[in-house]
């Protein structure tokens, strides 16, 4: 009989039966349920909301480019109450922990939405400081240390639950990013949010996306991931959830052994919707092959 | 909705880029209703390039023999992936998905309006609805006499009136389908109407439905990313009481419409 392995984190105070978790937008617990069960992630990170609904992008918002794709949603989402009122009771069905993920156009706007969320049923924040597709707020937060800490503190102060700030690849130094975060009292990092980028139609002869510049996400982006999560994780103290073209299993034990505690499975979603339990029984069967009986014997093995 | 291992059972390359492939898929056979549609990997197994899954219209259902039909034209990298398998092949399928065509009362007149590959969903609408009762009247248009003949329609509808037209004359009424039921919908008078294809067909259909105060519905097409309302890439505009427009997703919330509530820019 082999030894059972222990897949159980601790993602900054938030208890996940595995790493594996999903990519804030890729991912809705009414659409997916019945391809995956909710009760095997280990957590549901929820689509960015904000204080008020938002419409979102013009169309096209995707753009399918090699082993990737593009895309300019914008934060459409029906704002914080309707999430409330109408989709947090869904989830509180299963037995799994959600993290909201919130984006504000201003810091009141961040700290608001985490006192509206710190409710029964919601187990943390995601704090989006790396939305490539809104005008305010999102990603311009993300790229400037001192704005960083500003909203992170805003946050922290309004919530008890666990903060989790989830950081851009747009950046020269994401170091810097994580440190101010870090500083500013977040209890873990989610990292990358997707990459800035853009593509033209040569039959319209425009850009191809309705927003003109979007989020690229998938495969394509993985290696620049994996090397974020390496350097942060050498230079922060805090746990790490991994993302970025995680598509299998052997792609999130590279973002474990690189140093995140859990991973999130986006773009895979709409490839493969059962590919959360997939990477999760390939991470069981990686570590019963290679005798590893706790899988945070991994973390950040590559440099430990 | 399930994730099934389609079997390729027939392949049939029609002409002008038309492919028709006849697929063993039981769960989704037997769950689907016409103007749903299939979310199709295509490419190599495993390979990431394509990345995203095909909506793929069904274009026949046969719940007793578990099998499903796919009308494509190709017009793309994932289309032309498509457009090779053999006979035989799997084919990693998601569906049925989205929300189909409403279905009329017996005894109804009901007009279908398809333009070109459009065509695809309105197949088995045709075919349910002459089963139960409907008194059908299906306007096709294509470019011309060959994109006509690589969609078969007398193959694959049995009953209904079939009123054919081309853009250059090579068949059929001489121009646009949509002047061809503008001609014609006076004396037919229909109870409903059903339409899918080319945004300026579709908008040409809702204006005269409008004008005629006949009700019905539109079959929308959008770029799509996950295919089940998650991602809200393929969203369209509808008329809302409270904002001048607001987005429903294509994939989940259509991509049948009720043709009043759209808006096509």
């Amino acid at each position: 009989m082999t030894a059972q392995v222990n897949l159980k984190v601790n993602l900054g105070g938030i208890e996940m039966k595995n790493p594996v978790t999903v990519a804030s937008g890729t991912f809705g617990g009414p659409e997916y349920a019945p391809y995956v069960d909710l009760n095997r992630l280990g957590a549901v990170v929820v689509k960015g909301t904000t204080l008020e609904p938002r419409q979102g992008n013009p169309t096209p918002r995707i753009w399918e480019t090699p082993a990737g794709i593009l895309n300019c949603i914008g934060l459409m989402n029906p704002g914080v109450e309707v999430f409330l009122h109408e989709h947090l009771p869904f989830y509180r069905q299963y037995d799994v922990p959600v993290i909201v993920n919130i984006a504000g156009n201003t810091v009141e706007e961040y700290g608001l939405l985490a006192e509206k969320l710190n409710v029964e049923g919601v187990a943390g924040l995601e704090v989006n400081i790396s939305c490539p597709n809104v005008k305010k707020g999102g990603m311009a937060f993300g790229t400037d240390p001192a704005m960083v800490r500003e909203v992170v503190a805003a946050v922290r102060a309004a919530t008890p639950k666990p903060v989790i700030v989830k950081l851009s690849p747009n950046v020269t130094d994401i170091v810097a990013i994580a440190e101010a975060a870090a500083t500013a009292g977040a209890d873990a990092l989610s990292l990358i949010n997707t990459l800035l980028g853009m593509a033209i139609d040569i039959r319209t002869r425009r850009p191809a996306l309705g927003n003109v510049m979007g989020g690229l996400s998938g495969p394509a982006i993985k290696p620049v991931a994996v090397r974020c999560v390496w350097q942060v994780a050498q230079a922060v103290d805090l746990p790490i959830v991994g993302m970025g073209g995680i598509m299998t299993a052997a792609d999130a034990l590279e973002f474990i052994l690189a140093g995140a505690t859990a991973v999130a499975v986006g773009t895979a979603n709409f490839v493969n919707p059962r590919a959360t339990l997939d990477i999760i029984e390939g991470l069981e069967a990686y570590c019963r092959e290679e005798g590893i009986t706790d899988i945070k014997e991994l973390i950040g093995a590559a440099w430990k | 909705m399930y994730l099934e291992k389609g079997k390729v059972r027939a392949r049939e390359e029609r002409g002008c880029g038309y492919y028709w492939l006849e697929i063993e898929s039981p769960a989704v056979a037997a769950a689907a209703v016409p103007g749903q549609f299939v979310h199709v990997r295509v490419g190599e197994k495993e390979s990431m390039d394509p990345l995203l899954r095909r909506p793929i219209s069904l274009a026949r259902i046969e719940r007793e023999k578990g099998r499903i039909g796919l009308l494509y034209r190709v017009v793309g990298r994932g289309t032309k992936l498509l457009s090779s398998v053999c006979e035989g092949a799997e084919l990693d399928l998601m569906g049925p998905l989205g929300r189909g065509f409403t279905l009329v009362e017996k005894g109804k007149r009901v007009a279908v309006i398809g333009g070109g590959i459009g065509a695809a969903p309105l197949f088995p609408l045709v075919a349910e609805l002459v089963d139960r009762g409907a008194e059908v009247k299906f306007f096709l248009g294509a470019a011309n006499h060959s994109h006509l003949q690589a969609l078969q329609p007398e193959k694959m509808i049995r009953g209904g009136e079939l009123v054919l037209a081309t853009d250059d004359g090579s068949a059929g009424f001489a121009g646009r389908v949509t002047d061809l039921v503008r001609q014609e919908i006076g004396p037919f008078r229909p109870d409903f109407f059903y339409a899918c294809g080319p945004v300026p067909m579709l908008r040409a259909v809702q204006q005269l439905m409008a004008e005629l105060s006949v009700p019905g519905e539109l079959s929308l097409e959008e770029r799509m990313g996950c295919g089940v309302g998650a991602c809200l890439a393929c969203v369209c505009k509808v008329r809302t009481a409270e904002a001048p427009f607001t987005y429903r997703k294509v994939c989940s919330d259509g991509p049948v419409f009720p043709a009043g509530e759209v808006l096509l820019d």
